[in-house]
């Protein structure tokens, strides 16, 4: 290459550098309606200009992979705690030391090695409906495999990740082989094969197909915003199962700063503006899921749902349990 | 006969395009016993079963409904006809998932239809039966109504183009109508019912969002549950390298039914034969059996996105939402004309050389139909991102630079997934169209002193004109709707309407969805209704 060549070659991409103001590159799994608005009130406070793009968490993480050390990203933010860790493994994350996140966030919620830090908590309880079960007949997960509950049950499918973390969260918790028979039991008092999401679990369960629906608390909460929804929402109510020993099965959507995050620093003071109150409340009034922080105010609808106490599993090992989770549901046959 | 330089481009492009398969097939060479002993104890049977019973049905559902629509449209005269030929395009605007999202929303158990049984006979829960949509039926049933169109379109045109003298023949054998559309008219057509219904089964293989929802456990599904949930990148490939199998056994049968249909249209064309005029109660019939199809795979479906979609009405005017239809559109448009010229230098430099290198490449290319957006997505990624690196290394090395990345996470990569997702829609409309010119014009245009070019400007491009316009509906619709490579590829702060909708119809709210998907529909409309009226026009002209 001549020397002309060479320099407009330096001179344009000095050009492209300049033109940078101060910025910051979101790979984000949580979608665009759900994030947006508080992005937005970030770069009116700040002034750094947010990039967007969102998308499947793993499709993001392999993203991420195969653009490498030139990868433009520098936050990525999950819906799902075995995202943040897949990632976490594949060295895609950085340790992040910062007081503020540290201080605002409880240890079982994020990474020990501060690669992730949990954002906010989604709660996944046993909704029934009135009438039909008395609160006094329900305990625990599980309990759920004792055969007196056949045919009443609504879940959906084992492709879904909140099924797949809650029966990881079991495993964690009661080992692979009590896993295994509760899946099996379980399995047998489904009402229905899986089919559609949470809130046609919800649907199912007030129509009267079954008795019971597992399903995570934000789609019940949506569904009171929604006049289609809203009947099938007020027939159910919320049971907050294992309060007696380790609490109800959470799982968290969280965020990690890239490896090779060009603007880290921006990376990391959008992270701590999520953790601050304002933007903690607005997760709970916008999408019903529970903010991190402690002493943040709950929305209405949260505060209805009544308080629990939630597991205390370090979130970490959800990831680590994913794989086995899956193997677990295949072989008790759960669609 | 040919230039070779235009062959050897054309085979360059070809492996260009098979990149991303091959990248798919290459990891059949790491083996994953463990993953493997798993699926096959478990869920690897209902995977088979239930893929293969899912494309034998929507093969069969939208070959019927559309060779059924076409010869009806095709041969009679009735009250309305002009207008129906082309509403019943209309289902193929409509993505699959969100048919399957709105007729859940109509007929499940909490849906306003049992709903208003159980209140009119005061039945509950279990007193009586009521077909469940959501199972494997059901999805045979939501993706032919959406993709009967692709046989629809591809035998009407083989219907019209049918000579006058075919039909004089049969009568003169004394042949009634009805053994004439047996014997005759259907194997004539049969190449290109064919390809439609193979289109169909190669879409139904690689839907994901309506088998997911409806809890039908297929590849695709397995594929994104041991990719994601398992974590295995391989396992997920191998998986989609033997749907990748199946498919290239459907295009070999494909193929091969048609080995010994070499037969073009002879001598020049003749008067499309008039249309038999029905007339009454019985051109009325017709017509309600030609809406049929128009009624469940259009007007319900939309209806209902209609009646969601009301309340959300004030977005429509907000520029953001501008800008996704800005988007949608163009980015349609732009995949439409790439993909469809590189199908028509496909399907040229196959009709000139067919020598097993270029035929490899380009039915290697066209296989990109059959695998899930994603797995392309990926396919095309990984190389390309290695490309950008290995650039950014040697610029650094040599001039101490650092170029980044230049085509990945661009438009570029966008429209290159496209395009390999797509050509085999385009290549098969493109080649339906070559098989109905004769070697013999080719051969007394070159002998009236024309080059190729000019058989190919003079003689060969207005007669492919509805193919290739076919060919760029079909791409343009299909890119519309297209989801999970655009999910994974788009540049930074770039949205298009089907990302939109289904972000938000994956979180179940489905009223919010209701506006970006109708507006999907609604742009999909535009190229239908134009298509519809080249069709018209060209037809007109040739005779």
């Amino acid at each position: 290459m001549k020397f002309w060549q060479k320099s407009l070659v330096a001179a344009a991409l000095t050009a492209a550098t300049l033109a940078q103001a101060a910025e910051v590159n979101v790979y984000s799994g949580r979608q665009e309606e759900l994030l947006k608005p508080m992005l937005d009130q970030f770069s009116k406070d700040t002034g750094i200009k947010v990039n967007l793009i969102t998308g499947k968490p793993d499709e993001l993480i392999s993203r991420m992979q195969s653009e490498g050390r030139n990868s433009p990203a520098d936050l990525l933010i999950s819906t799902d705690v075995g995202r943040l860790y897949r990632a976490e493994v594949q060295g895609l994350l950085q340790p992040i030391d910062s007081k503020v996140l540290t201080d605002a966030i409880p240890a079982h919620l994020r990474d020990p090695k501060q690669q992730w830090f949990g954002l906010t908590k989604r709660a996944r309880p046993i909704m029934y409906v009135p009438g039909k079960v008395k609160p006094e007949q329900l305990s625990s997960i599980e309990d759920l495999a004792d055969p007196k509950w056949k045919g009443k049950i609504c879940v959906r499918s084992s492709d879904n990740i909140y099924n797949q973390s809650m029966v990881a969260a079991l495993i964690a918790q009661i080992g692979e082989e009590k896993t295994q028979a509760w899946a099996n039991g379980f399995v047998k008092n489904f009402a229905q094969p899986p089919k559609g999401g949470d809130r046609d679990q919800i649907k199912a369960a007030a129509a009267g197909v079954c008795d019971i629906a597992i399903a995570n608390t934000y789609y019940l909460g949506g569904m009171f915003d929604e006049a289609g929804d809203k009947a099938a929402a007020e027939a159910v109510k919320v049971f907050w199962p294992n309060q007696q020993d380790r609490g109800a099965h959470i799982n968290i959507s969280g965020a990690g700063v890239a490896k090779y995050a060009p603007n880290k620093a921006e990376a990391i003071k959008l992270l701590e503006y999520m953790v601050k109150p304002e933007s903690q409340s607005w997760y709970a009034v916008t999408n019903h899921e529970y903010p991190v922080v402690a002493d943040v105010k709950w929305s209405q609808r949260l505060e209805s749902f009544g308080q629990f106490k939630a597991e205390q599993v370090q979130l970490s090992t959800l990831g680590e349990l994913n794989a086995k989770a899956i193997q677990v549901m295949d072989k008790a046959g759960w669609k | 006969m040919t230039s070779p330089l235009f062959s050897r481009t054309t085979t360059l492009f070809a492996l260009l395009l098979a990149v991303p398969v091959l990248v798919v097939l290459g990891s059949l060479l790491t083996p994953q016993p463990e993953l493997w002993a798993h699926l096959l104890d478990t869920v690897l049977a209902d995977y088979v079963r239930n893929s293969l019973l899912l494309a034998l049905g929507v093969g069969l559902c939208s070959a019927a409904i559309g060779t059924l629509m076409a010869w009806t449209v095709a041969r009679y005269q009735f009250i309305g006809r002009a207008v129906v030929q082309w509403l019943l395009l209309l289902p193929m605007a409509v993505p699959a998932y969100i048919m399957a999202y709105s007729y859940t929303g109509l007929l499940d158990f909490a849906g306003p239809v049992q709903s208003q049984l159980r209140l009119w006979f005061d039945w509950s829960y279990g007193d009586y039966y009521f077909p469940e949509i959501r199972s494997l039926p059901g999805a045979i049933l939501m993706l032919s109504l959406v993709l009967y169109p692709y046989v629809y379109m591809l035998a009407r045109t083989a219907f019209r183009q049918q000579s006058g003298s075919l039909l004089e023949a049969s009568r003169t054998l004394g042949y009634t109508p009805r053994q004439h559309f047996w014997k005759v008219a259907l194997p004539v057509a049969r190449p290109a019912i064919l390809t439609g219904a193979a289109l169909a089964m190669m879409e139904a293989l690689a839907d994901y969002g309506t088998v997911q929802y409806f809890g039908v456990t297929t590849f695709t599904t397995g594929i994104f549950r041991t990719w994601f949930g398992m974590g295995n990148q391989l396992g997920a490939a191998q998986l989609s390298a033997l749907l990748c199998s199946f498919v290239l056994l459907l295009l070999y049968l494909e193929q091969w039914s048609r080995r010994k249909l070499k037969f073009y249209q002879q001598g020049q064309k003749q008067q499309e034969p008039s249309r038999q005029s029905i007339h009454g109660l019985a051109g009325f019939t017709l017509l309600l059996l030609c809406l049929l199809p128009v009624m469940f795979g259009f007007l319900l479906p939309a209806l209902q996105l209609v009646g969601w979609a009301v309340e959300r009405l004030d977005q429509f005017w907000s520029v953001d939402f501008m800008q996704l239809l800005l988007n949608s559109f163009s980015l349609a448009a732009l995949t439409a004309l790439v993909t469809a010229s590189l199908a028509l230098c496909f399907a040229y430099a196959k009709r000139l050389s067919g020598h097993w290198s270029l035929v490899l490449p380009v039915r290697l290319a066209a296989m990109g139909y059959a695998l899930p957006g994603t797995v392309i997505a990926i396919g095309v990624m990984i190389p390309l991102a290695a490309l950008d690196n290995s650039i950014d290394l040697w610029a650094e090395q040599q001039f101490g630079i650092r170029t980044g990345l230049l085509l990945s996470g661009t438009l570029v990569a966008l429209v290159l997934a496209y395009t390999v997702r797509f050509m085999a829609v385009a290549l098969h409309s493109v080649e339906a169209g070559l098989m109905q010119i004769t070697p013999s014009m080719d051969n007394a245009a070159r002998s009236l002193g024309e080059s190729p070019v000019g058989v190919l400007k003079r003689v060969h491009l207005p007669l492919l004109k509805a193919s290739v316009l076919s060919a760029l509906l079909l791409v343009f619709v299909d890119v519309l709707k297209e989801l999970p490579a655009t999910l994974l590829l788009r540049p930074f702060n770039f949205n298009t309407l089907s990302v939109r909708s289904y972000e938000l119809a994956s979180d179940e709210r489905l009223a919010d969805a209701a506006l970006p998907a109708l507006a999907i529909v609604l742009i999909g409309l535009i190229p239908v209704i134009l298509l519809s009226r080249a069709l018209d026009s060209s037809n007109r002209g040739a005779q």
